[in-house]
């Protein structure tokens, strides 16, 4: 568990496969901090493929990004866009992608810096791969969420982000599985929590379950954590808000949302008998 | 393995899916992180198995060598299944008619 300091906290959000929610995770994390009382930052570090701001509804909003506070042409608080709901969330945007051909890893560093300044926890939103952008992204953190899914090539991608967080010395880095299907994981027809968490060795710091409303939510641009929403979804990204704050929060047991003989059958099947 | 594995097994069937993928992306990742070529290992494997033939006869077939993981970290896990040991190589001169290790093949190909 995540140990709160007094100081600011940078905390890189990456996946090392695209698509399994990294956005999102940013988008409903950030959200949910702020609503507990938390300065907090979203940096978009994917340049190449932006789009924290759609999630997050700010896309209209966006007047200077992370390329001019660098080049100097604008002061970071005149970049930094204000969610109107949660005032204590702030957004900067990814610049143009053309600002990959010259970013260097101690570019991130100097934003990241200056938003630790004003902001009690800056999370940085990690481009998909293991590439320049990842490196740029990881260069900034100091601490690391990893988010995977119960499939093979997610946790495959996973592993060798976290072998490469390792030879940084970030820490501590904290894993979020996501899109776990409750009936499927029953039938061992997914790879079940533990596996996930014994082949990369990480502690769990959330659960979220596969839920249809985190494609509403972002079709409206508005995160599940923002409207007070009771899906399960909503509920594990505030959970996982709290255990980043340092609150012990216990984590669902996907095999207790199940109710009824069947599911009964399938927990008995699921017995490991030697 | 679980109780549904089990079944699975006594019933001829698949093993579950999530069974599958953990070996697979257990074989994989002991290979990605130890970041060792198929060619090299190969290499490796061939010459433990010609290092350990000379000592004990084993038998080459059911000689597995390969790379597991646990907990990040991987090892190099051989399962060299021992028909016999080998007399060695001075004792090799006596008499020994109870003894057919000398004809078996492996043995003369470690020698020549």
């Amino acid at each position: 568990m995540p140990v709160t300091t007094s100081g600011s906290r940078s905390i890189l959000i990456c996946s090392g496969k695209g698509g399994v929610g990294k956005t999102t995770l940013t988008a409903n994390l950030g959200i949910a901090l702020a609503r507990q009382g938390m300065r907090t930052a979203v940096l978009d570090a994917d340049f190449g493929l932006r789009n924290l701001d759609l999630l997050l509804g700010l896309e209209n909003r966006i007047v200077y990004t992370a390329q001019e506070v660098l080049s100097g042409n604008c002061r970071l608080d005149q970049a930094l866009v204000k969610h109107k709901l949660e005032p204590n969330l702030a957004l900067l945007p990814a610049g143009n992608p053309r600002m990959l051909e010259w970013l260097k890893p101690e570019d991130m560093q100097t934003i990241v810096g200056m938003l630790r300044e004003s902001f009690d926890i800056v999370l940085i939103d990690c481009p998909a791969g293991i590439e320049d952008g990842f490196k740029n992204a990881a260069g900034a953190a100091e601490e690391a969420i990893v988010i995977t899914t119960p499939e093979v090539s997610a946790v495959r991608d996973a592993d060798r982000v976290i072998g490469l967080l390792n030879t940084r010395g970030i820490k501590p880095i904290q894993l979020v599985l996501n899109r776990v299907r409750p009936k499927m994981m029953a039938n061992q027809e997914m790879l079940a929590v533990d596996d996930v968490t014994d082949i990369l060795a990480l502690p769990l710091l959330g659960l979220v379950l596969e839920d249809e409303q985190v494609i509403v939510s972002t079709n409206r641009g508005e995160p599940l954590t923002l409207n007070g929403s009771g899906s399960p979804a909503a509920q594990a990204y505030n959970n996982i808000a709290r255990r980043v704050c340092g609150e012990d929060v216990p984590l669902i047991d996907p095999a207790k949302v199940r109710r009824g003989l069947r599911a009964k059958l399938g927990r008995l099947m699921q017995t490991k008998i030697f | 393995m679980t109780l549904r594995d089990f079944i699975n097994k006594l019933l001829g069937r698949q093993p579950a899916s999530a069974t599958t993928a953990k070996q697979r992306l257990q074989l994989v990742l002991a290979h990605d992180r130890s970041d060792l070529n198929p060619e090299l290992l190969e290499q490796m494997r061939r010459e433990i198995l010609e290092v350990v033939s000379r000592y004990v006869e084993i038998d080459i077939e059911e000689g597995d060598v390969s790379l597991e993981t646990e907990d990040r970290v991987t090892a190099l896990v051989a399962n060299l299944p021992i028909r016999r040991t080998k007399p060695l190589p001075q004792q090799e001169s006596k008499p020994d008619g109870d003894v057919p290790g000398e004809a078996d093949p492996v043995w003369t190909a470690s020698q020549a």
